[in-house]
């Protein structure tokens, strides 16, 4: 099974992507207070951490970048301040969030060139057009399908890269005729870059800057609850204003219908009795 | 080790150019073809765009950057449809727009090449980095700017997205109100159809005997 199984059935009973609700640093408890009643708990139990928990010293934030193998390479150098500096300056790390326009019979593919073992996340979400659904696809650089979904209205997918290239994914609306979908998705490469490069991080953060750093990840995880539900937002505004069109369109439709048809029913019916004379005259007599 | 360790800085330096070099996420466009993106986004929130592109070579069979000449269009419309930004870029560029109207603005990207041969049967490959809002923020140049400590960067850095949040959440309060006009229209407009379907039953229906009744009355048949 893909490691994003869980997640995905995890998702179909609580309506609301796992990543937005697992924030980095709540632990059980810490998830269940966050949660609304209506939510499933199913989220909470089957609680997987999605980012590592950020570390408060800057060794160690640099450790969270780079994996231990890198770390262990810079203690060997010996040249570990320079190493951060430079790190920090490079880091392929990058989040890209766009919502783009899928036409009826597309398939739009996006390409990104990730570093052997670096923590990828893909989340996506169809806002508006038809049934709200669409075909997903992530493959690595040998052509591997590491996550092939239809039809599906969000999920949210996490893989370490296995190896250096250009990893692909699309999304396809080739089975709807004439419904074009608005898609979001949100592709995250490895951890967030730090604030600023620390040429002289070798020394712990102090209790204000940590407190600093736990806020940062604490509004963080509020803006990806605020992105997460201003789609779903878009989402119900849409069906709401489709719908709207709809009983609009239907009850002009059916008023014109019920006038058209009542009113030819009633000469159908006078133009039988009209046109055979000898019925009129058996009739009559 | 001085060698080993001057090594080690060239090799990290190599690696670091050539990251920071790309922009990550990218897209095939063809040559007519015209990618828009949509960003639902509150009012004075700034968006920064980077792009660059890169045209397939078939002598080397790969893709090297584009020539010079090969520009970008790049058109914005706020939520109303009215052109906020239309330039042309060149091979690489970066635009900026601050929006004035809360809603969904959209990014529009298409080539101006004219010459339909000189994509040559290959596609032109656009690198493409949105950021909006606290992300656009250049926090180097900020602290340099304003001469700012490490903590009060970072404060800085807090205060950014929580002005952030707020304006998502005031954005929310309007979205939420057109939703609510929305559905408080369908109801209306529920309510008042199943009333007028049912007067235009019931006086069709009168109409209707009344009509044969007369009919029926001329033929002698009643």
């Amino acid at each position: 099974a893909l490691p994003g199984r869980r997640r995905a059935t995890c998702l179909a009973t609580s309506g609301f992507p796992v990543r937005s609700l697992l924030s980095p640093r709540r632990t059980d408890t810490g998830c269940r207070r966050l949660l609304h009643p209506g939510l499933s708990h199913c989220c909470c139990r089957r609680r997987r951490v999605l980012r590592p928990p950020p570390r408060p010293t800057g060794e160690m934030l640099l450790r969270g970048l780079l994996g231990p193998g890198a770390a262990a390479w810079s203690a060997i150098s010996g040249l570990r301040g320079l190493v951060l500096l430079l790190l920090c300056l490079g880091g392929a790390v990058r989040a890209s969030e766009i919502t783009f326009e899928l036409p009826d019979n597309a398939k739009q593919c996006f390409y990104e060139e990730i570093a052997q073992g670096t923590k990828c996340t893909l989340e996506f979400q169809v806002i508006t057009g038809g049934h709200y659904d669409v075909d997903c696809r992530l493959e690595d650089p040998d052509g591997l399908v590491l996550y092939k979904e239809m039809k599906k209205q969000y999920d949210s997918f996490t893989f370490t890269a296995s190896r250096n290239g250009t990893y692909k994914f699309c999304f396809s609306n080739e089975f709807s005729t004439f419904t074009h979908k608005t898609v979001y998705f949100d592709f995250q490469v490895g951890e967030d870059p730090p604030l600023f490069p620390s040429e002289n991080r070798v020394t712990a953060l102090t209790q204000m800057e940590s407190a600093c750093v736990s806020i940062h990840e604490a509004l963080k995880s509020v803006i990806d609850y605020q992105t997460h539900f201003r789609l779903r937002e878009a989402q119900g505004r849409s069906r709401a204003e489709d719908l709207n069109t709809r009983v609009a369109y239907w009850s002009i439709g059916e008023a014109i219908i019920l006038l058209v048809v009542s009113i030819g029913q009633v000469f159908l019916l006078k133009s039988f009795f009209s046109d055979k004379r000898t019925t009129t005259t058996r009739v009559g007599s | 080790m001085a060698a080993r360790g001057g090594l080690l800085v060239l090799v990290l330096l190599l690696l670091v150019s050539a990251v920071s070099r790309s922009f990550g996420l990218y897209f095939h466009l063809g040559e007519t073809e015209r990618r828009c993106f949509i960003e639902e986004i509150p009012d004075e929130t700034m968006v920064i765009g980077n792009y660059r592109t890169q045209l397939y070579d078939k002598q080397r069979e790969d893709y090297m950057p584009a020539t010079p000449g090969l520009g970008m269009f790049v058109e914005v419309k706020d939520p109303d449809d009215k052109l906020i930004l239309s330039r042309q870029y060149g091979s690489e560029g970066r635009f900026t727009f601050t929006s004035h109207a809360p809603g969904e603005h959209q990014i529009c990207l298409h080539s101006n090449s004219t010459k339909f041969s000189l994509f040559a049967g290959g596609m032109l490959r656009v690198h493409l980095d949105i950021q909006v809002g606290e992300h656009a923020n250049d926090y180097a140049e900020i602290a340099a700017k304003d001469k700012l400590s490490e903590l009060q960067l970072r404060v800085r850095q807090l205060i950014e997205q929580v002005e952030q949040i707020q304006k998502e959440q005031n954005y929310q309060r309007w979205r939420e109100e057109r939703f609510r006009q929305t559905s408080e229209s369908t109801n209306q407009r529920v309510l008042w159809w199943s009333i007028v379907q049912t007067l235009i039953l019931v006086s069709i229906g009168l109409w209707q005997m009344r009509h044969l009744k007369s009919f029926f009355e001329a033929k002698k048949l009643v």
